[in-house]
Order: structure tokens, then sequence, then C-alpha cells
């Protein structure tokens, strides 16, 4: 069953690699025309990859939840998510449970970030806590926690800075070359009559210079994209209930509030495009995920919960198109879905205590102190309030601080 | 001279499929034994939780004691069974789950009880643990069924015989009542 996560990494080494050569041609290229050496050029490309590497590794995760201003929970502040998460840490076989932030916005998604299953983390948002019930939320966490399974996190962080790097060498490369040719090219007075060779090499690289960020970037989309597949067969593997999820997604693709502190380079990380609009159906290839429709189409015609199910739904919904999973993963066969209750049935909060719920952590999460008063008034006392005592406004009885 | 490599090259490419085999072969195992360490951890946090259900409860279903002593004999006998093998195990763990299903169906008849903020919280727990009983024990089937593959098929059966790897036995729920989703309709 995990043996897909092998045959799935050798496929994106593969991609990785092609972008890897894409960066040491722009150096390459760059190096020629400005320093009249190659190797100084695959020097810079190098360098200036190592280093955005180096903190995306060591601090990618913290940037990303610092910029999504995501705040940390604890077991107390909301034990259902905090229970759901342990569920399916438990049922992927993870061996530490991920930290679980929440970002205060009402628009709906989730992302999971983190360089090793032993140090990741998982976001939503407040709004989709309040809008899912135990059952969606399962799903949307199963996919989250089957992102840091699959390891997709750390690939897709390292991914998209060799796509970050490509396009800023580009970018400034072609910028120089631009002003460079107006003030009378360097590189013709030092080389001193190239001949037509020269002149190739010249207009081969301002091309390649041109197309490497757009072939870059269709290379990530692909790679996001199947990883997105794969995450939510995952899902449906982990919570034995494809509904769940399906469902989940539904909720998220009917509402269109996009989500504020994301920007263009985090947007591959969320469950969902947090830029998508409303009505587009069609999968583009500038597109980082599948569209919301197809992915529900797919999850709503799986006969089991295995893999195999998983490609045979997707081929069915493709009409007769190639597998999403990788051959190794689909041995598995046919696993039965659990049944309309999948585990033991609880009552449910509905939406209304759940929005009271999740703004009740949000309060206390940003140091509020909550205190309930007898005639059912919620009161909110900030962090830094001096008084020792405060006053219901409605019933006038007054409350230690 | 060419054959002697031949046969090197050959005993070579068998000893690496020994190594690797071997090492693959106790990876699973100790996946296995994890995943049972798993099941038993959410298994012992039930029986944390029973009592502390129990002492909430009573003092609302007064006309429940049946109901009530189901459920702490089937935790006191699931207890006593804990150190038993994975079969006898299961089954006194499905009659726990069983009897605490019942209860969890009465507590409609109680709706001060539904409405208690100590019962709500013990409920989310208990329900939160039933899942994380049978995620765990979903991750320890799966588990031993890759073990038991890879012990039985061609050719790692070989490694596996040779350096004592036995199959596992699976965790299956023996009672009727447990495989179908307890029907508790709360309105």
């Amino acid at each position: 069953m995990w043996e897909q996560i092998r045959s799935n990494q050798i496929r994106s080494v593969v991609l990785v690699v092609v972008m890897g050569t894409l960066l040491v041609l722009l150096g390459y290229f760059l190096g020629l025309y400005f320093f009249d050496s190659a190797i100084g050029g695959l020097v810079i490309a190098l360098v200036v990859w190592a280093l955005m590497s180096l903190i995306g590794y060591f601090q990618g995760d913290n940037l990303l939840l610092t910029m999504s201003r995501a705040k940390k929970i604890s077991r107390d502040d909301h034990p259902r998510l905090y229970n759901i998460v342990e569920e399916m840490k438990i049922a992927s076989g993870l061996e530490k449970i991920p930290d679980i932030y929440i970002i205060d916005d009402p628009a709906l998604n989730a992302f999971a970030t983190g360089r090793d299953p032993n140090r990741a983390s998982v976001a939503i948002t407040s709004g989709l806590l309040q809008k899912l019930n135990r059952d969606e939320l399962q799903g949307v966490i199963a996919h989250e926690i089957s992102h840091i399974k699959n390891r997709d996190v750390l690939l897709m962080a390292m991914t998209s800075i060799l796509l970050g790097t490509i396009v800023i060498l580009a970018w400034y490369g072609s910028r120089f070359l631009i002003f460079g040719s107006m003030g009378g090219s360097r590189r013709r007075s030092s080389s001193g009559g190239g001949g037509q060779a020269q002149i190739i090499i010249l207009i081969v690289g301002l091309v390649f210079m041109i197309l490497a960020p757009i072939m870059a970037q269709f290379i990530y989309l692909a790679i996001s994209r199947k990883r997105e597949y794969l995450a939510d067969a995952s899902s449906a593997l982990y919570t034995r209930y494809p509904e769940g999820l399906a469902s989940a997604l539904e909720k998220l693709g009917a509402s269109t509030g996009q989500l504020k502190s994301a920007s263009q380079a985090t947007a591959p990380m969320y469950i969902v495009n947090p830029f998508r609009k409303k009505g587009l159906k069609f999968a583009d290839l500038s597109s980082t995920h599948p569209p919301i429709s197809e992915r529900i189409r797919i999850l709503r015609a799986m006969a089991g919960a295995s893999f195999s199910n998983y490609d045979q739904a997707y081929r069915q919904v493709h009409q007769g198109s190639g597998s999403i999973i990788p051959a190794a993963g689909l041995a598995a066969g046919s696993i039965p879905l659990a049944k309309a209750a999948p585990k033991t049935k609880v009552e449910e909060p509905d939406e209304i205590q759940r929005a009271r719920e999740t703004s009740d952590v949000m309060w206390q999460l940003n140091n509020y102190k909550t205190i309930t008063c007898d005639c059912g008034t919620k009161l909110r006392v900030p962090p830094g309030f001096k008084e020792t005592s405060i006053t219901c406004p409605r019933c006038r009885r007054r409350h230690p601080v | 001279m060419l054959a002697l490599w031949i046969v090197l090259g050959i005993i070579g490419v068998l000893l690496i499929f020994f190594w690797a085999t071997y090492n693959g072969l106790v990876r699973l195992r100790n996946q296995v034994k994890n995943a049972w360490a798993q099941i038993d951890v959410q298994l012992k946090r039930r029986y944390d939780l029973i009592p502390n259900l129990m002492e909430t409860v009573k003092g609302y279903m007064t006309h429940e004691r049946e109901t009530l002593e189901a459920v702490t004999n089937a935790r006191n006998l699931a207890q006593q069974v804990s150190s038993a093998g994975a079969g006898a195990r299961a089954q006194a763990e499905g009659e726990l789950s069983s009897a605490l299903s019942r209860l969890l169906a009465v507590v409609e008849n109680y709706p001060d009880l539904k409405a208690n903020q100590n019962f709500l919280a013990l409920q989310e727990e208990l329900t939160s643990t039933e899942n994380k009983i049978s995620f765990s024990r979903q991750y320890y089937n799966d588990s031993v069924l890759r073990y038991n593959n890879q012990t039985q098929m061609f050719p790692s059966n070989f490694v596996a015989s040779m350096t004592g790897f036995k199959a596992s036995e699976f965790f299956e729920v023996t009672l009727a009542v447990e495989r179908e989703a307890p029907k508790v309709s709360f309105t």
C-alpha cells in the first residue's frame, strides 16, 4: 500500500532533475553573456538556489505559517479538531501528531507544511472549522496528513524554490540583457567580432531565458496536480469514507471567499486553490489544482476505498485516459467502504454551535479571557485589562477577572 | 576464470537480495508491533474513560442500572484478557463497544444529561476513542496484511522461513453487533 510513495518519488525526481537542468542551462547562458565564462554564471545560479533552499528547508514552515498568520492551538482549545487530527495520524501510521494551526479567515481552506513527517503542521481556516461537520473535516485533515505522509510537502516546497530561482534569474538576466545591449553591449566590445556562432548562441540564450520560467512552471504544476489526486486517494483510504471529503470539497467549491493571507507562491500548498474563481470547470495547464468538480466526481464514483478503486473512478470520469496512481500502488485490490455512518455516530454540534465554538477559540488565541455571565452574556476581557472585576452590561452583575 | 566471476556475481546478487529482503521483513514486523501498541494505547484509554463516564451518568440514569452494569462488566472483562492474543481480545473489546453504544443510545431519554457540559466533553472523548480504536485496528490489519504477504509470497518466503518470520494474526471483529456500525440515532 505504501509502495506508491517510492515509485512516485522516482517520477517526481525525474521532473525535478529536468527543472534542475533548466536552472543549470540558465546559469550557463547568463555566464556567457555577462562574465564571458559559463562557470561564473553557473556558480551564481547555484549559490542563489542553495541559499534559497537552505532558508526554505530550515525556515520554510515557519515562514509560511507566519505569512498566513496562523495560530497554534492545543488540545484544550478545540478538542474535536485535535481528536480528528489524532485519528488521522493513527489511520495513516504517522509517528508523531502534527502541530495544529488555525488561520482566522472566513474563507474555506487548509494546508500542510513541514520538512519531514516528524516535524509537520496542518493549518485550517476558522471558516472551515465552522462550515464542516465532523466527517467532512476528517476528510480534509486526512488529505492534509497524506501530503505529510507522502512527503509532498518538502517536495513541493523545494520545487517551488527551484522554480522561484529560475524565475528570478531569468527576469534579471533578460532585463540586464536589454539594458546592456542599449548601452553598447559589453559582450560585443570584449570579444571583438565573434562571428555567426556567437550570434546564434545569443539568440538561443535569449529565447531560452524567456522560455525557461514557463517550462519550469508547467513542470511544477504537473507535479502539484498529481499530488492532489494522490492525496485525495489517500484521504479516502485513511477514512474509508470518500463521501466525507467529497462533500467537504463541495462546500469549499461553493464558497468563493479568497484567502487574504495567501499568495501566488503559497497557492499550491492549500487543499483548494485560494484564488479560484467561480464556474471554472476545465483543468488548464496553468492551474495548480485539478478542478474541484472533477475531484468530487471521482470521489463519488469510488466503489471501494483502495487506490485501485480511486484509479478506476478516475478513469471512469476521464473516459479511459491513463492511470493517475502508479502501478505499484494498485496491487492492494478493493477495500470495502465504511457505511453511511462510518464510526460511532455522535450528536454533532450544528453550524451555529460550531460558529460559537470557533469564535471562542479565536478570542482565546488572541489572549482574550471569556467570562460567561449567569444571564447568558459572554464577556470578552482584553489581555491588557487593568481592573480586578468587570460588570456585565446586560444584568449589571460584577465578575472578578 | 570467467566462470568463476559469473559464480561470484550470482552469489553477490543473492546476498544483496537476502539482505534487502531480510531488512524489509524486519521493518514490516516492527511496523506490525508498533501498530499493535497503538491499538493497546487506545484500548487502555477507553478503560480509563469509562469510570469517569459512569460517575457522570450515574446521577441521571437512575433507571438504567442493567445497561450501566453491562458496561462496567464488559470493561473489567476486557481489561482482564488484555494480555491475551489478538483473537480473544477482539471479542472482549467488541462486547465492550456494543455495551457502550447501548448506553449512549439510551442517553436520548435524558435531556438533562445531554445538556451537561461534562458529559458532552466525555462523549466527544469517547466517540473519538472509538474512532481511534477502529483506525488503529485498520492500520494494524493493513500492516499485518503486508507483512503476511511478504512472508508467504515468492521469493521473499524463502528468506522468511529461513530466518523464522511467522505470519501475524489479524485483529478481526468477531461480534455481529460491532461489525455493523451501531445504529444510534440522535435527533
